[in-house]
């Protein structure tokens, strides 16, 4: 089923996951440590002999490794960014060598809290260590040692994974030459922090929740999920797209005088709830929402982003979308800013795409056509 | 093609290109407000090793900013440069597009704040021939001046004398000026025969 999308290109085809097991330890942020640990990842074209023409692709907070093309026994099964990526798409597999990994913590094969504890023999459940961006980068960067590449042609990420990408030119410095860093902040504004407040409480307050430890219950805090990813998709959206998509349809035509599903957006958020909490692990919700929260790169230079983005050295791309309310253009020019008071070679473009921060999964033409051509650009100086 | 014959050729349409060029010192960081497609930028970085930065507003010109290798911000001139700190740049340009801008003082006032120093260049209102068109009852029309009343995106029509005015008004020093009438400078009567000036100025301490 060759996925062929708007701006052309198409599709990486069946792919599949990988798993490389970690025996070294991995020391966190807080201060935990995980003693082994596996990463999953998917990797998209092929490697070039001088090992300079690797991608790697970020996630965000509902995604994966699963980046591009689909699984031959899930053909429904696309990639997250699979209108981006793959043979002649912006970030072309013809080229480059594309990896996209679940991040430690995850729910989709690496290690994380519904993993089973080697030491306990029960899953790690409210034991796992709370990760951080940083962390993710850090394990990210074990991965790319094991895969024998020494510096990304780039790393890149919309929304969180943009993050990755940013904490990559602060964390590696030498290991990564472009960042393409998509709807992005350079940290979460209090209002942002307090909707992924009201999401964990949604889970946290479940009784299925069991402390975290709900695995050994038999039950899932699934109600708790389904709310936090009913909230959290509120913010992905624009009111405009929102009213525009839905707007005060009903779905039986009429009111019915009661708390069931009047409205289409009602119908359309329980969907996406229900089916989130069929899948999502509530334990991980928890970790990445928290490492949103944390996320902060510029606290440990007295809250100057220009210092903590001292030591990068990569060009960085820069998109932002006037309708996202979540990470509003004016976020992504704080980042700018940063890069300009280091000099850095940066493109910023503000898009005006009325998706709210969805945008950046999206295919729009100008957003996809900056991209192809920084990437053409990376391309002609491999 | 080399560096220098690219630049010769894309040039050409471009008079004030190399006199702006000649006032950039060598190594000096650079922001180009209204940079179009970068040529300028990129004729900086071949001749003059500038570190530069565009600013523009149009998505098609982002884009071929991110084509031809120039760093840009998607940003709109008409906010001011709220985003970048007092004397952050050597030398803030704004090349043929004071006369297009609505908040021209705030403009020329932030560029001065932003850049140590700063270069505007600007179609001459005040060329005899334009003069005579205005004289014959007719809004002129020119090479530098190629628009209708009806199409034109200048809002502001100024001459040399006008500006100088403005300057001296807003305690603006003029480092440095030339007028040129098809790429060559004028001698005597910049504001008779010049159809385009450029300047180098500053804030009067």
């Amino acid at each position: 089923m060759a996925q062929q999308g708007n701006a052309g290109g198409r599709s990486v085809g069946a792919v599949r996951p990988q798993t490389l097991h970690f025996a070294e330890p991995l020391k966190f942020r807080s201060g935990s440590v995980l003693d082994a640990y596996d990463l999953v990842y998917e990797t998209y074209g092929t490697l070039n002999a001088a090992k300079s023409n690797a991608v790697l692709v970020c996630h965000a907070l509902n995604a994966a490794h699963h980046v591009a093309g689909y699984y031959a026994d899930q053909p429904e099964n696309v990639g997250w960014w699979d209108n981006m990526i793959g043979p002649g798409k912006p970030v072309d597999t013809d080229r480059f060598f594309v990896i996209g990994v679940n991040n430690v913590g995850g729910c989709f094969g690496s290690t994380g809290p519904k993993s089973v504890n080697p030491a306990t023999g029960k899953p790690y459940g409210s034991s796992f260590p709370v990760v951080t961006v940083e962390d993710w980068v850090h394990a990210q960067a074990r991965l790319a040692d094991r895969l024998g590449i020494d510096s990304f042609a780039a790393v890149m990420g919309g929304s969180l994974g943009a993050m990755q990408a940013l904490q990559w030119t602060i964390s590696y410095p030498a290991r990564i030459r472009n960042a393409v860093v998509v709807a992005a902040a350079p940290t979460l504004s209090a209002q942002n922090i307090a909707f992924n407040e009201v999401a964990r409480q949604a889970i946290t307050t479940d009784p299925d929740f069991h402390g975290g430890d709900y695995y050994g219950h038999g039950v899932v805090p699934r109600r708790g999920l389904r709310l936090a990813r009913m909230i959290g998709h509120i913010t992905y959206l624009s009111d405009d797209a929102m009213m525009e998509k839905f707007g005060r349809a009903l779905s039986t035509g009429a009111i019915n005088f009661h708390f069931g599903v009047d409205f289409e957006i009602e119908s359309y958020l329980r969907h996406q709830g229900d089916k989130f909490s069929e899948y999502f692990d509530a334990n991980t919700y928890l970790l990445i929402t928290r490492a949103l929260d944390y996320f902060d790169p510029a606290a440990e230079h007295g809250g100057d982003l220009s210092r903590a983005l001292a030591a990068a050295k990569a060009r960085f791309l820069v998109a932002s979308f006037t309708s996202d309310w979540r990470f509003a253009p004016a976020r992504s020019r704080e980042i700018v800013k940063g890069l300009l008071d280091n000099r850095l070679d940066a493109a910023y473009a503000e898009i005006d795409a009325p998706h709210g921060h969805d945008a950046f999964l999206l295919d729009d033409a100008r957003y996809h056509a900056l991209v192809r051509a920084w990437f053409d650009n990376i391309h002609a100086a491999l | 093609m080399t560096g220098h014959e690219q630049a010769r050729i894309t040039l050409s349409g471009r008079p004030d290109f190399e006199a702006i060029a000649a006032w950039v010192r060598p190594d000096s960081a650079v922001l180009d407000l209204g940079c179009g497609d970068g040529l300028l930028l990129n004729y900086l970085k071949q001749t003059r090793n500038a570190r530069g930065y565009g600013i523009d507003i149009a998505d098609d010109n982002v884009l071929a900013c991110v084509r031809n290798g120039v760093n840009v911000i998607q940003s709109d001139l008409e906010r001011g440069l709220a985003g970048f700190d007092a004397g952050s740049f050597d030398c803030v340009i704004l090349s043929q597009t004071l006369q297009a801008v609505r908040r021209t003082e705030e403009i020329v006032l932030e560029m001065l704040r932003v850049g140590r120093e700063a270069i505007v260049s600007f179609p001459n209102f005040g060329r005899w021939d334009l003069r005579l068109q205005v004289a014959l009852g007719r809004m002129p029309v020119s090479p530098e001046l190629p628009y209708q009343w009806y199409n034109t995106p200048n809002v502001h029509l100024f001459t040399i004398a006008d500006f100088e005015d403005f300057c001296a008004e807003h305690a603006i020093a003029v480092l440095e000026r030339v007028a040129l009438h098809r790429g060559r400078p004028v001698g005597a009567l910049a504001n008779f025969f010049g159809s385009t000036a450029v300047y180098r100025i500053q804030k009067r301490r």
